[in-house]
């Protein structure tokens, strides 16, 4: 596993962009463009990562960028891998699909579905931060039960979408979870993902200081809060074998997990949550906590 | 050059076909949707036999077909797709960032009413509903037309002046699913007339990375960009002309901007589009016999709408009668007849314009209906007050 000292030097993401504060967006998009070294180009919707790029006529990246509308994302990573396989560049560079969870498991859930199922060859990151944050944090399917938005004021009544799941049943050769706050992770799955063809997926936490409501110099804390917790798990599923990596699959060694009272306390989200309410999101987390452990006993009997 | 090349019987969607498989696209992404399908069908058993290079994407909706086209063509790629109706209207916010981002794409559009309710027929409804996207739009009549346009498309398209995507359209089942005749060119010919292609700034120049429609805020140059747009329309219609009289050389066949039938002379005219010209033509030339001095004006290009022909040739009648097979709701009359009326409003005399509804959903339009339009015209024409609300032609008044 790489190390945070040992992540290449180069930067392809650069200073002063438009990321908010403490937004964990801005950590994972340098791991990210770090292990693909820059050889690569990405189709954006509208989202968060749009205004992280930068305003014309100014950027914030120094790799290949097109914007495209929300539902597109996938459709056109299809498109930009068909010219690169028509014009002989097939080899060449990555195509990163990249989006949020918005973008990906609500309204770009059909492209995507249709690239994984005709196996196109890219990589689709999804920065899963939990809601729609660049219009003002609205719920979406990745939401997590409990949390407050500013179309669920009382707090949503669903658990979030598995899209990992849904991504794994499509028989892809890679799908992983990762989060980053720990860019080690990331740049070792993207990396890994690097050399793999057809469509591999790969989704990231992304702690959001403003839609979740804590302090942005806690975003590091938050996340691997998080992951303590067993609520985000750092995993690979590649070509159907399962592995827990980072700090999960200590957190797996090590058998104790923190209580996610913890974490909904850190949040303003979640704020007045009722402890009944706390419970049931402690046995949802529990009992997916015990898939997990009963994959990583049997990497490829899913 | 004129070429004398054997006449094939051919549907029109498989001139467009045709068309397709000469030009060889580096990339088509595309899904099914009647009448359009059998292009997509055709084209993917040419890309199965080896006829062409093609990277052809079974994508899973026209939303997806046309993100894909956008993604490839801004790559670098020579792009084409094609669709129908609800394909076209599920487009319909990709259209904008396509021709936005000035990207070169051709598509075919086989025309088709839009829901609801749900009909499968001729109509204009789908591409004159995206009339104001930024794509430049040519109709044709007929097979030889559908195939002519297409290859002239990829030249318009991708003309360092105009660098707008283009649609073709062709009737749908009319011509889409009739036989009619057509006269292909050799394959080097077309090679030749179209040559290769070069992107500006394409996305895969990994060595002059650049970042493809950035967001550009409040102060930004959104305005300057979408004027921009407008002058490279303004600007095609010399592209348009050109690269249509460099086609004739090659082909013996001269399209202009619009198609003028007895027009030289004529008081009472009719202005139409598509198929539904045959048979007005048919009418017209009834008319001639009888002394009346008719005409009439077949649309080819729609957008940009080169308004100064239209005056020049219209603005000597007394009356126009403009033929839409396509609703403008709450509208003085169809997406055309706005168009023509502005075109003439500055003509001193002003001719009279009469809106007509025709043909929606692919009801049949008959010469007796055309005459009709005819006889309203000729009304219309000594008469002191016109009534200018909409007429429809073959509609059953008594179910409305």
């Amino acid at each position: 596993m790489t190390k945070i000292v040992d992540l290449p030097e180069g930067e392809f993401v650069l200073s002063g962009n438009r990321a908010c504060a403490g937004c964990s967006l801005g950590i994972g998009l340098r791991a990210i463009t770090k292990a693909l070294d820059g050889q690569m180009v990405m189709t954006v919707p509208a989202s968060c990562l749009t205004v992280l790029g930068g305003m014309y006529p100014v950027s914030s990246v120094t790799v290949p960028w097109i914007n495209v509308a929300f539902a597109s994302t996938a459709a056109a990573a299809t498109g930009v891998a068909a010219g690169l396989r028509a014009m002989g560049r097939a080899d060449g560079l990555t195509v990163l699909a990249m989006a949020g969870d918005g973008g990906t498991g609500d309204i770009g859930i059909q492209a995507l579905s249709g690239a994984a199922e005709r196996n196109e060859d890219f990589i689709y990151l999804c920065y899963d931060n939990e809601a729609y944050m660049n219009t003002g944090t609205q719920r979406s399917s990745h939401t997590p039960r409990g949390a407050r938005t500013t179309t669920t004021w009382a707090g949503k009544r669903e658990n979030p979408k598995d899209m990992p799941a849904i991504m794994e049943a499509h028989g892809i050769p890679y799908v992983a979870s990762t989060s980053a706050v720990y860019p080690d992770d990331v740049y070792d799955k993207v990396a890994k993902a690097r050399g793999i063809r057809g469509l591999r997926y790969i989704q990231m936490s992304t702690a959001c200081p403003p839609g979740w409501g804590f302090d942005p110099r806690d975003t590091v804390r938050l996340g691997k809060l998080a992951v303590q917790t067993g609520l985000t798990v750092l995993y690979e599923v590649q070509n159907g074998v399962f592995g827990l990596t980072s700090a999960s699959r200590t957190l797996a060694q090590a058998g104790r997990r923190r209580p996610v009272a913890e974490l909904i306390a850190a949040q303003g989200r979640f704020k007045g949550m009722s402890d009944e309410d706390v419970g049931e999101i402690q046995a949802w987390i529990d009992s997916r906590w015990e898939r997990f452990m009963a994959r990583e006993a049997d990497p490829a009997g899913h | 050059m004129a070429t004398v090349a054997p006449i094939l019987a051919v549907t029109g969607n498989e001139a467009v076909a045709e068309a397709m498989r000469q030009i060889n696209p580096d990339v088509v992404a595309a899904y099914p949707i009647t009448p359009q399908t059998e292009i997509v069908q055709i084209f993917a058993q040419y890309v199965a036999d080896g006829k062409v290079d093609t990277e052809f994407i079974t994508v899973e909706s026209e939303h997806s077909a046309m993100s894909a086209v956008i993604g490839s063509a801004a790559g670098g790629a020579r792009t084409m797709t094609a669709t129908s109706s609800q394909g076209l209207a599920l487009m319909w916010e990709l259209l904008h960032v396509a021709s936005g981002y000035r990207l070169p794409i051709v598509m075919a559009n086989v025309n088709r009413a839009l829901s609801g309710p749900i009909n499968i027929h001729c109509d204009h409804s789908d591409s004159m509903g995206c009339r104001d996207t930024g794509w430049i739009q040519i109709y044709g009549e007929a097979h030889q037309e559908a195939y002519d346009n297409h290859l002239m498309a990829v030249r318009i398209a991708e003309h360092p002046e105009v660098r707008t995507p283009v649609m073709t359209m062709t009737d749908g089942f009319i011509v889409s699913g009739a036989i009619g005749p057509l006269q292909e060119l050799e394959t080097e010919q077309v090679q030749e007339f179209i040559g290769p292609f070069t992107a500006i700034n394409p996305l895969l120049d990994s060595a002059h990375p650049v970042t493809v429609g950035p967001f550009d805020g409040l102060h930004g140059w959104f305005f300057e960009h979408k004027a921009a747009q407008q002058q490279a329309m303004d600007r095609a219609l010399e592209v348009v002309d050109d690269v249509a009289r460099e086609y004739a050389e090659l082909s013996g066949r001269r399209y202009d901007l619009l198609d003028p039938y007895r027009m030289d002379d004529a008081e009472i005219a009719i202005v139409v589009v598509g198929s539904t010209a045959g048979a007005t033509r048919m009418v017209v030339d009834k008319l001639r016999s009888q002394g009346v001095k008719a005409g009439m004006i077949r649309v080819r290009l729609f957008r940009p709408f080169p308004h100064a022909e239209y005056a020049k040739l219209l603005g000597r009648c007394r009356v126009v009668g403009v033929l839409d097979r396509a609703e403008s709701f709450g509208a003085q009359g169809g997406p055309l007849f706005l168009e023509v009326r502005t075109a003439l409003y500055d003509c001193d005399p002003r001719p009279k314009v009469l809106p007509f509804i025709y043909g929606l959903g692919g009801r049949d339009i008959f010469p007796d209906n055309i005459e009709e339009a005819f006889a309203a015209l000729r009304k219309a024409a000594s008469a002191k007050k016109v009534d200018t609300r909409r007429r429809y032609l073959n509609l059953r008044k008594d179910e409305v």
